[in-house]
């Protein structure tokens, strides 16, 4: 680290050290973060850094491709970061290589007041430590669903009723939108809608696929019905576009990423009207499945196994004072996070109803990614009608299974 | 050409008018809309509700209480410290456009002036080496780069940058000194200087154009790259282009979108001057170097 | 040229490349010829804020030992190269075996990623590469004859798409192109169809990705041709005109024959180029109906899993595809410098 950058990183721990003291009681190590670059990190990352000092120096490198270099960064030893904030598919990777150590004992000794909802155990150790949620639900336009006569929806099968309902009221041409562009999005619909009809992704206790079965086409004919309410584009739909055609009154409803929901209701790039009539509500049940069809997500921190215990004990005082309750009510809208004294947001709505419908977290499986690859590079066929549902899922199974032989999981 | 040329028909000359005026008009009118829809508001440049919004800035009047606004430019230069990036690109750049050419007129040079077989397979070679995927190469150094310490500085992209350019400053420059008369220097061995010593006094001092024209291509490439910039820089080494990159958000997070296409706009203006600073020798080094191929 | 003092001159040059290409090239190699450890996997409880689940993860140590073993991973030979994720000789194989004819033959072939980007990358490479020298010619012709006061301006906004940054420019020309943007609503108002849009069908798409394609790379060609423009022999004109040659006939027997060792730099050039179309394909989130080699090695590194291996055995077979591409031109460079060196 250069003098500047330390000069300055001391200097704003004496003006923002509020309850944190120069070097949060270390005696030394060094602190290096890798994460994603949003807001909420960025303020996570910030909290850290109120530790510097006093033989204790921290840095930060956050990047949206952090995923691509946390591997890279980790297995050299020393590792270059000695602490990763990362997701619930992000920190398979990780897992997979042994490349994070387990918590427990740094736990006991700085991090009683944790709330044993953050951790995160594999096989009984803990991992890593959550500090926000996300999940894909429901945005509902109220005054468009009343002129069209239909409620709030619950079921897929009622978003679909009311997407009908809106389009012969001729209130909206295309009433629906949801994140279908090709590749991860798309894949991560189908995730959802797969999850909502009650399927599993693996036989069980192995890896092989489990996709080309009755629930896999009844979850493609749910999610072909519902692109054919959307705007023909919607195979190039991520959440921008989505996101943009929300704010422009184009859609009245759409499945998309609760994080977007501070932003869609801000006084920025809509009109008071239209988000004056947003609701975020619960990702909606399909096929008379109990749970929504949408997935939990965490961001959490892991610390690398490749450093000194010196080091790695103060990564972890310093990202539990990255998440510490004064920087989540310094930044409380920013996310909606899992840390006590977090005041819930009417942007956090639909992510905690989605949450108390029981939906099941996105899988941590060591070869789940491999799969969303698969489904996000196969299934779009299907839905342009240029093949069938069987075809598509026999498609993917066949993708998954080429990648899962040469990562080693099937021989 | 001469008045003679100049003689055709009325028709042609209209036509030939119209086909560069419609070339310009093509060529410009997205760097127009872009510098013209930085100075609004999101909405009003996305103008997802109606496309008249950007010309007019309807949202941008009301969120911002003008047609225009710099909004934009504040945020991504002063808020997210843009300048940063652009020092970095500027050391990135110089270093990597010197380098290169350094080694590029040296090794050129050799290949131009040997006959033999073996510099017509390292062309070629190197013709191989531009082929290989820029994605593939970068990850494959991530882990040597932790191992060694060397990951996230700036020498370490300028060298990755030069060397990755190299194949194309070679057969560029290779060409260009092809089409330098051989009797210069062999006329000046026989003079008694060493090879290093004929290049030097009598191969530099011609070479400019070429060298140039050479050097805008290495510049743009550079400037431009995103492969390479993104992953072997840290955040705070970031270049320009992976910068912009950062501003656009991701598929959970939304973006400053207003600040990429601000940010674009900028990283677009050293290169109005440069262009327009270095235009006639563009076309002259080109004259002279690669007209042989 | 003696062989020590060439090789003083390439040293630095060719240290850089060695280092930096072809021991990563080598490297990249050695890993397409091999697949990752068999991973123990076992049935493990895992905990998070909503909740626990019986879920799959692999027994590190386990796993850890077997790497010990061999670094590299098992060695597997050319199996990556022909599994379904590139070359797929065995679905290939069956579907000539069942073929309806050989449209379903087509179809079928089509079905696989590899082919299906190949099939992308090939029409995109020889649509584009004539068309980019074309309009690169055209361009140079008109400017060439604008008057000396109009020629600086219009050299520099003719440069313009090639100096914005592609992942950019692409981006910005998907927003405009929207159904609702400038052009989209530009195009659906010329073909009177309010519901035309670029984004939705695969031949528009198509399309749109080439057209983006030359006019990102016409001003290339147009440079190096304008560049070349300069140095047609006046006299040679002259006398073709005095022998009465229209126009077009001066352009046909004087001007393209001088420009011809240019037409084979630019055609090397873009070949290669276009061969590893990439950007625009992310630019233009246009990968429902077009992927390349390159977005297929893209796909590979950026997935929720890495898999290095099987993105190499897709780059080393991108660089066997642009050395076959490219094979005519560099028969002729060997004939040049043959000739040269005679």
């Amino acid at each position: 680290m250069s003098i500047k950058s330390k000069f300055i990183l001391s200097a704003a721990a004496v003006f923002l050290g509020t309850t944190a003291y120069a070097g949060c009681g270390l005696s030394g190590g060094n602190v290096s973060i890798l994460g994603n670059e949003f807001a909420a990190i960025q303020a996570v990352a910030e909290g850290a850094k109120q530790c510097a000092g006093d033989g204790v120096t921290v840095e930060s490198n956050l990047n949206k491709d952090y995923r691509e270099l946390q591997v890279a960064a980790l297995t050299a030893n020393p590792a270059q970061y000695t602490a990763v904030t990362t997701t619930n598919a992000a920190i398979v990777p990780l897992l997979n290589s042994d490349l994070i150590r387990p918590l427990d004992e740094l736990i006991a000794k700085h991090g009683q007041h944790l709330s044993k909802s953050q951790m995160i155990t594999v096989d009984g150790k803990v991992m890593a430590v959550a500090f926000m949620a996300n999940a894909q639900h429901l945005f509902i336009r109220e005054d468009i669903l009343k002129a069209a006569g239909v409620k709030a929806p619950q079921t897929y099968e009622e978003v679909i009723a009311a997407g009908k309902a809106i389009k012969d009221a001729g209130l909206l041409q295309y009433p629906f939108a949801t994140t279908s562009k090709t590749g991860w999005d798309l894949a991560q619909e189908f995730v959802n809608m797969y999850l909502g009809h009650g399927g599993s992704f693996f036989k069980p206790g192995t890896a092989e696929p489990n996709v080309n079965n009755e629930t896999g086409v009844a979850a493609l004919n749910t999610l072909k019905e519902l692109v054919a309410l959307s705007n023909p584009d919607y195979l190039t739909f991520d959440s921008n576009a989505v996101q943009a055609s929300w704010e422009a009154g184009e859609v009245a409803m759409a499945h998309l990423w609760g994080s977007r929901g501070t932003g869609i209701l801000d006084d920025e790039g809509s009109t008071a009207e239209i988000v004056g009539n947003t609701a975020l509500i619960a990702s909606p049940t399909v096929g008379g499945g109990s749970t929504p069809a949408s997935t939990l997500w965490w961001d959490g921190f892991v610390i690398a196994s490749n450093v000194s215990d010196e080091d790695a004990e103060a990564s972890f005082v310093a990202m539990v004072n990255g998440i510490s309750p004064e920087v989540v009510k310094a930044n409380n809208d920013a996310a909606v996070w899992l840390v006590k004294g977090y005041e819930p947001s009417p942007a956090s709505a639909g992510v905690s109803a989605t949450a108390t419908g029981g939906t099941k977290p996105y899988p941590m499986i060591p070869f789940m990614g491999l799969m969303h690859t698969a489904l996000g590079a196969e299934l779009t066929e299907f839905l342009q009608g240029s093949e069938s549902a069987e075809q598509a899922l026999a498609d993917a199974e066949a993708s998954y299974v080429a990648a899962a032989k040469e990562k080693g999981f099937l021989n | 050409m001469s008045s003679i040329a100049n003689r055709s028909s009325r028709s042609v000359i209209i036509f030939s008018s119209v086909f560069v005026l419609l070339w310009v008009v093509i060529a410009s009118f997205p760097f127009i809309w872009t510098l013209w829809g930085s100075f609004k508001v999101q909405a009003d440049f996305f103008s997802k509700a109606d496309w008249r919004n950007a010309l007019w800035g309807t949202r941008t009047m009301i969120e911002a209480g003008g047609t225009f606004t710099g909004a934009g430019y504040e945020g991504a230069w002063i808020q997210e410290e843009f300048w940063r990036a652009a020092i970095n690109t500027m050391i990135v750049v110089f270093f990597t456009v010197v380098i290169s050419l350094t080694f590029g007129t040296l090794g050129g040079y050799a290949l131009a002036r040997s006959g033999h077989n073996y510099a017509f397979w390292l062309l070629m070679i190197a013709l191989v080496f531009r082929a290989m995927p820029h994605i593939t190469l970068v990850s494959g150094y991530l882990l040597p780069f932790f191992e060694w310490n060397l990951w996230g500085h700036l020498p370490t992209s300028i060298i990755v940058l030069v060397a990755i350019n190299q194949p194309f400053t070679l057969w560029m420059l290779h060409s260009f000194f092809l089409n330098i008369p051989k009797d210069l220097d062999e006329s000046a061995k026989v003079d008694g200087c060493t090879q290093f010593q004929a290049f030097r006094h009598v191969i530099i001092p011609v070479m400019w154009p070429g060298v140039i024209t050479t050097g805008l291509f290495s510049f743009l490439l550079a400037y431009n790259d995103f492969a390479v910039t993104a992953m072997l820089l840290s955040e705070e080494n970031r270049t320009m282009v992976p910068a912009i990159a950062g501003f656009l958000g991701s598929t959970l997070e939304e973006g400053n979108v207003m600040f990429a296409v601000a940010a674009v706009v900028s990283a677009t203006a050293p290169l109005f001057v440069l262009v327009m600073f270095f235009q006639r020798q563009i076309v002259s080094g080109l004259t002279a170097g690669a007209v042989k191929g | 040229m003696r062989h020590k003092t060439f090789f003083w001159f390439i040293l630095p040059s060719l240290a850089a490349m060695i280092l930096f290409i072809a021991l990563p090239l080598v490297s990249v190699v050695i890993q397409s010829l091999h697949i990752e450890h068999e991973q123990v996997i076992v049935t493990t409880e895992n905990c998070g804020p909503f909740g626990c689940t019986e879920e799959s993860s692999v027994d590190t140590e386990a796993t850890a030992a077997l790497r010990a073993e061999q670094p590299l991973g098992r060695f597997a030979g050319l199996t990556t190269y022909f599994d379904r994720g590139h070359l797929a000789t065995a679905e290939v194989a069956e579907a000539w075996r069942s073929r309806d004819g050989l449209g379903g033959f087509f179809s079928a072939l089509y079905n696989l990623p590899f082919y299906k980007a190949l099939a992308f990358t090939l029409t995109y490479t020889f649509l584009v590469t004539p068309l980019v020298i074309v309009l690169g010619l055209m361009i140079a012709l008109g400017v060439n004859r604008l008057t000396p006061v109009l020629k600086g301006p219009t050299i520099f906004v003719s440069l313009l798409p090639m100096i914005i940054t592609p992942l950019i420019g692409s981006l910005i020309l998907f927003w405009m192109i929207d159904a609702q943007g400038v052009i989209g609503k530009t195009l659906q108002w010329l073909f009177d169809d309010p519901d035309l849009s670029l984004k939705a069908s695969p031949v528009l798409t198509w399309i749109t990705l080439m057209v983006y394609g030359v006019w990102s790379s016409a001003p290339f060609a147009f440079v190096v041709f304008y560049a070349g423009l300069q140095t047609v022999n006046s006299d040679s004109i002259e006398a073709a005109m005095i022998d009465g040659a229209t126009r077009w006939q001066r352009i046909r027997y004087v001007v393209i024959p001088h420009l011809t060792p240019l037409v084979v730099f630019i055609s090397l050039i873009q070949l290669m180029d276009n061969f590893r179309v990439f950007e625009p394909i992310v630019g233009f989130s246009a990968q429902a109906n077009a992927t390349s080699l390159s977005y297929i090695i893209f796909a590979d590194m950026r997935s929720d899993i890495t898999r290095f291996n099987s993105a190499a055995a897709t780059s080393v077979l991108t660089v066997i595809g642009v050395a076959i591409l490219l094979s005519p031109v560099l028969v002729r460079t060997w004939r040049d410098f043959k000739g040269k060196a005679a």
